[in-house]
């Protein structure tokens, strides 16, 4: 059986879960077995419409406690819901709470992970996992070889796909210890769209030539509701906060379209956005080593090209 | 105090990425070897800063790795390590290497162990997770920062869409990444020391591995960029809504 692993922020289901289902329920197909979900804590969605996912039943640890990620909480109550359902392989997202609780889940059951999926695994002989490694400039095949198999997919490198069916939702026992951890703030960036879930950025460097001309950048990433993005310099200097920062140093994303404007492309700037399915670069220098990683530009002055760029969109979304 | 730091060898963040023998080995010809960035700037280098505040701090550093990754341990022995274990063996999976980290671990006692949030070559982001299970410690994950009051960490840490303010007792175990601290160059002092403090080496504890990489490969090459006339922006709109229909 697939055991999926569901999360959630402020009573939601995160989209990288819906694509982690379906990405489950396939291999599952594959397998000739069966998919089912796991959520730990309380959500306000509907549990049983994620039979549209292709999985059978979802089964809840339904415990407050478990609304905040403790990776030592997380991976006690996994291992045990995976005994308890005989799972043979546990499915996550490669998202923020992946990255605390897969590998230690994994190493609790002692089951081979590949953190960091992008594709179904081979199952023909043995259970062989692409992956990407060298901050996506290349792939890895890897094979796990213990009995239980542990999978982290990369957040936007499987399509969600919804059908009909409804899921039985089943509530687990199982006894979770008081946290370690205490939780003192909790601050949400209100307004905008997180970045590792956009699925367009717009991202800004040196080109600008200063936090003032940010508004050029920000009409476009509204127009076509993007989360923003930035350069290390522009981080470094302070133009934009340092969470938008995006590059081998900062943060990894992989939207289905990454906007690039003024960025000139440094091989470890390339690093963080060169898993983006489509690039778009707008720079006024034609030597700028994006344009080789792109895949349409624009060789012009941003403050120029940009604002028509905007009005084009606002066309299109009109039904022009 | 004890601080336990995991460095790991990895590729220049500019190396050419290529590999050999039918695509299952990563070719090394040419390639510049540094400390995996995430550990050395922020994972250490804090571990250095909070030395500095409390010069009764020890810091320990560790890799899994063979004699290869020396330069790499003296370097960080430079920038501030106190003494370096290196585990002699040569693997990728995880699993076989956060259990030698954790078997140093059990014996040394370290109050807090500090990695970088991935590496840049395997991009796993497991290691420090795999080890907090095998020692029993509490985990905080990619951290932003990390602040440290007697034996209570403060631990400022990324969410989706945001951030979360940990408080936990000492011992952790902490992923470390952008904002916990800023990147430091070794200066003659350090690297002359560092010439002369310990790095031992010891033999890998029997573990099986429990994955291994069957082949590399490269991505298929792009295309060619689609360049598109600054006076007429109307032609990309139509090629990203008509063509790629990404908009």
């Amino acid at each position: 059986m697939v055991l999926i692993f569901i999360d959630h922020i402020d009573g939601h289901i995160k989209k990288a879960s819906y694509e982690v289902l379906t990405y489950g329920a396939k291999l599952a197909e594959q397998m000739g077995t069966t998919a089912e979900a796991l959520l730990l804590g309380t959500v306000n969605d509907d549990l049983a419409s994620l039979g549209k996912y292709g999985i059978k039943k979802v089964h809840q640890v339904s415990n407050e406690t478990l609304n905040h990620v403790d990776a030592q909480l997380y991976a006690k109550v996994i291992a045990e819901a995976v005994t308890a359902t005989g799972a043979d392989v546990v499915v996550f997202s490669h998202n923020q709470t992946g990255k605390a609780v897969s590998a230690r889940t994994a190493a609790r059951l002692k089951a081979g992970i590949v953190a960091g999926a992008c594709a179904l695994p081979d199952t023909g002989n043995g259970f062989i996992v692409r992956k990407t490694v060298f901050s996506g400039k290349a792939f890895a095949n890897v094979s796990i070889n213990s009995p239980i198999k542990v999978i982290s997919l990369n957040p936007n490198s499987y399509k969600t796909v919804a059908g009909e069916g409804t899921a039985e939702v089943v509530a687990l026992n199982v006894a979770v210890d008081p946290s370690k951890i205490k939780i003192t703030a909790v601050n949400k960036v209100s307004g905008e769209v997180p970045l590792t879930e956009a699925d367009i950025v717009v991202s800004g460097g040196r080109g600008l030539k200063g936090p003032e001309n940010w508004g050029v950048l920000l009409d476009l990433a509204h127009e076509l509701h993007a989360a923003t993005a930035c350069s290390r310099p522009v981080g470094d200097a302070h133009w934009r906060p340092h969470h938008e920062h995006v590059g081998q140093t900062g943060v990894q994303i992989a939207p289905n379209l990454y906007i690039a404007l003024g960025i000139s492309g440094a091989i470890q700037h390339l690093a963080g956005v060169n898993r983006s399915k489509v690039i778009v670069v707008i720079n006024k220098d034609p030597e700028a080593p994006f344009f080789k990683a792109a895949d349409y530009g624009i060789v012009g002055d941003l403050f120029e090209v940009v604002p028509k760029l905007t009005e084009e969109i606002k066309k299109l979304h009109a039904g022009g | 105090m004890k601080i336990l730091v995991c460095v790991s060898k990895t590729p220049d963040t500019t190396a050419k990425i290529a590999f050999i023998n039918g695509n299952t080995k990563f070719d090394e010809t040419g390639v510049q070897w540094i400390i995996n960035p995430y550990d050395e700037w922020y994972a250490l280098v804090r571990a250095i800063e909070l030395k500095e505040k409390d010069p009764s701090i020890i810091i320990h550093l560790i890799t899994v790795g063979l004699a290869d990754c020396d330069p790499i341990i003296r370097k960080a022995l430079a920038l501030g390590g106190d003494e370096a274990i290196r585990v002699n063996a040569d693997n990728s999976d995880s699993y076989y290497i956060a259990a030698q980290i954790a078997g140093v671990v059990k014996k040394n006692n370290y109050d807090l162990i500090l990695t970088g949030k991935e590496t840049i070559d395997y991009n796993g982001s497991s290691i420090a997770g795999m080890v907090s299970e095998m020692v029993d410690a509490p985990y905080v994950s990619l951290a932003t920062l990390f602040e440290l009051n007697g034996t209570t960490a403060t631990i400022t840490r990324e969410i989706e869409g945001g951030e979360e303010i940990a408080e936990v007792s000492l011992p952790v175990v902490v992923s470390c990444q952008k904002g916990v601290a800023e990147q430091r160059i070794p200066n003659m002092r350090g690297i002359m020391a560092a010439r002369t403090k310990p790095l031992q080496v010891v033999e890998p504890a029997p573990i099986d591995a429990l994955t291994s990489i069957v082949n590399y490969e490269l991505p298929p090459a792009k295309a060619g960029v689609k360049l598109v006339s600054p006076d007429n922006v109307a032609e990309l709109v139509r090629l990203l809504h008509e063509e790629a229909r990404v908009i």
